[in-house]
């Protein structure tokens, strides 16, 4: 027989959720708020003159063609890490499912970067790539490329890019690998018997049943480049060179804290996280019903 | 469809030797089963034939060509696995679909043969289900559709049928012999179940421990096992095997003296394991087998008496007499069994005496 224990004490659940409460209310709750009213306010440059404007500050935002530009090179941005995140933690994982013997320590190898916090993770980059010391741009200016990411947009872009999805290669892989093992051998077997190569099978079979997987991740990842990047960026390139590598969570930050622009910056917080709640929206109405098969 | 054959195929995982030389021919058309308790190496034979696994040493034979190097889509063969293996986010009809699809084969003859297979099958109503909206049972029949749409050379089966309730097992068997004539497709089936070894089967191979110990038709199985491994495993209730020596004009067992028809070459004295099976003996009260009944089973068209053979030290034995037997425990019965009905194996080997 069990013996339940039970507790009488009312109070005992909400202490024991009084943290996480806490945590949640002081961290997320009320910066929101405080965005949400900041928002619909103009103020000016010392914090004195405050005035109430409605929406005025989301329609100069949402007219503003450097904030448009922004909104493209995000979209962009996050385009390419999800693109190159979701890609090579896919392959790795596939290698690491065919030689699934010696794949722990393959598989610690790659689920590391996801520990390294992404300030140190971008400092790290910064080493490999910088200009005049890092051993990667000497290679490539050994190759010929005209390799100056402090001035060049696109090739700071592009560092920013591999940074971020570096981090994010982990979490995929670990996901991708639990797919493709839940994926019965027979499955494939039975595909092999009925004619079809590798590749085939791969894109017939494999990617069709990873698709819940896939799709899962797509959100995650979506989420990350938008949202989780700041720290990359921060350290790495700082938005620039000019506004090359700004995205719209970086532009909350430079407008906000370095131009002191709290109604705008504050409309921007807001418009973003509408688009968390799309996101998640998504994912939770779809990884329940579309993607299954 | 073709002809195949095994040579000497030997196979270890790693340092395990798991199959140690099955040699095999199979006639084009024949339906063989390899029959043996789990973990005897049977799937992993046909998992060689099929190309999914590749031997040690020994080679593959089908229709005439050696096809150790040749991949599992280059064989012409199709399988059905025990646990169907559909593509899950496939509907029937692409599930049957695919081998012809990856082929290459023009649209409407996929069609046409897919309906076909579906007709046989009885599948036209579910073509556009998805697996797990289907039943066990018609589940498996998809897998068995995937397999005849190909027109292979050679059906493998893994156990079909072993995850379908008894009932509908008995109903598959039926139909899988159906088809089977109507095909006549090269077919090689794995079970572990004797039953639907002898119903099904032209040929048996019963494996033991990676090796084939007999190979033959069931009916020949069952009156001559070639050892007694064989003996015990064909047959329900099991041979009875007891260990007796050879004697001039028989063979004694604990005292007990049964006559044998054809006198073995061997020498009188050596040491044999006698078998015979449950349904050979018979009451009569002036026959050699005093038993000593230990437990009593009727099961109405039959009664099995479990006992000892010639005292309470004796060998225990089994015997199926016909209709009902009032016996009971601890009472003692006398029975006979023909010298023609007696088996013996060579004590050290397990293998056959004639
Ligand atoms: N891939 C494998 N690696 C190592 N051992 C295996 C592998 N496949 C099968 N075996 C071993 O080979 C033996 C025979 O297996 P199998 O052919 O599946 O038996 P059966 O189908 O007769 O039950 C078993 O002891 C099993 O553990
Ligand atoms: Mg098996």
């Amino acid at each position: 027989m069990h013996k339940r224990v039970i507790f009488n004490d009312k109070l005992l659940p909400y202490l024991l959720l009084a943290p996480q409460i806490a945590v949640t209310v002081v961290f997320f709750f009320l910066p929101a708020g405080q965005a949400v009213l900041y928002s619909l306010y103009i103020q000016d440059a010392f914090g004195h003159d405050w005035q109430f404007v409605w929406f005025e500050n989301f329609e100069v935002v949402l007219t503003d063609r450097d904030y448009l530009d922004t909104v493209w090179r995000t979209i962009l941005f996050s385009g390419a890490v999800t693109f190159v995140s979701m890609g090579s933690a896919l392959i790795l994982a596939v290698m690491a499912d065919k030689h699934i013997r010696g794949a722990t320590v393959y598989k610690t190898l790659i689920v590391w970067p996801y520990a390294v916090a992404p300030a140190v993770a971008a400092v790290l980059w910064y080493f490999i790539f910088h200009p005049s010391i890092g051993f990667a741009s000497k290679g490539l200016v050994a190759l010929g490329v005209n390799w100056d990411w402090k001035l060049d947009g696109g090739q700071a872009m592009a560092i920013v890019v591999l940074a971020a999805s570096w981090k994010q290669v982990s979490y995929n892989f670990l996901f991708f690998l639990a797919g493709l093992q839940s994926i019965p051998k027979s499955v494939l077997e039975a595909a092999s018997i009925d004619g079809a190569g590798s590749t085939r099978r791969f894109w017939t079979i494999v990617f069709p049943l990873l698709s819940p997987t896939t799709f899962f991740l797509l959100v995650v990842n979506v989420v990350y480049a938008f949202f989780d990047t700041f720290g990359t960026i921060h350290a790495l390139t700082q938005g620039g060179p000019g506004k090359a590598t700004e995205t719209l969570i970086y532009k909350v930050y430079s407008d906000g804290v370095q131009n002191l622009d709290l109604g705008s910056s504050s409309a921007q917080s807001v418009i973003l996280m509408l688009i968390v709640v799309a996101l998640t929206a998504i994912q939770f109405r779809y990884v329940e019903r579309k993607v299954h098969y | 469809m073709a002809q195949v054959e095994l040579r000497a195929i030997k196979k270890s995982f790693g340092d395990v030797a798991v199959i140690h030389g099955v040699d095999c021919p199979i006639a084009d058309g024949e339906f063989v089963v390899i029959l043996g308790p789990s973990g005897c190496g049977k799937s992993t034979l046909l998992r060689i034939v099929a190309g999914l696994e590749t031997q040690s040493s020994g080679d593959v034979v089908i229709g005439g060509k050696v096809v150790n190097t040749v991949e599992p889509k280059d064989r012409n063969i199709a399988m059905v696995f025990q646990n169907y293996a559909l593509y899950p986010h496939m509907s029937v009809r692409e599930n049957m679909a695919y081998g012809l699809k990856v082929r290459g084969l023009p649209k409407p003859e996929i069609e046409a043969a897919v309906a076909r297979a579906a007709k046989i099958l009885e599948l036209e109503k579910l073509l556009d289900r998805r697996p797990r909206q289907l039943s066990g049972g018609q589940r498996q029949r998809v897998a068995m559709g995937r397999a005849i749409v190909r027109n292979p050379e050679v059906f493998l089966f893994d156990e079909p049928l072993s995850n379908l309730d008894a009932k509908l097992r008995v109903q598959m068997r039926i139909e899988l012999k159906q088809l089977h004539s109507q095909l006549k497709t090269t077919s090689i089936y794995v079970t572990h179940d004797q039953v639907e070894a002898m119903t099904l089967a032209d040929r048996l191979i019963v494996m033991n421990g990676g090796r084939a110990e007999h190979i033959g038709a069931p009916l020949d199985v069952y009156a001559r096992p070639a050892t007694t491994f064989v003996a015990g495993f064909i047959g329900a209730p099991a041979m009875n095997l007891v260990p007796g020596t050879l004697v001039a004009g028989g063979v004694a067992i604990d005292g007990t003296k049964l006559g044998v028809a054809h006198p073995a070459k061997t020498v009188t004295g050596a040491d044999v394991t006698v078998g015979f099976r449950p349904e050979t003996l018979h009451l009569d009260p002036a026959g050699p087998v005093a038993l000593l009944v230990t437990l009593v089973g009727a099961l109405g068209a039959d009664t099995l008496v479990h006992g000892r053979m010639g005292g309470p030290q004796g060998p225990t034995i089994t015997a199926r007499l016909p209709g009902v037997v009032k016996v009971r425990e601890g009472e003692r019965m006398v029975l006979r069994v023909a010298p023609e009905d007696i088996h013996l194996f060579d004590r050290a080997t397990g293998r056959r005496i004639d």
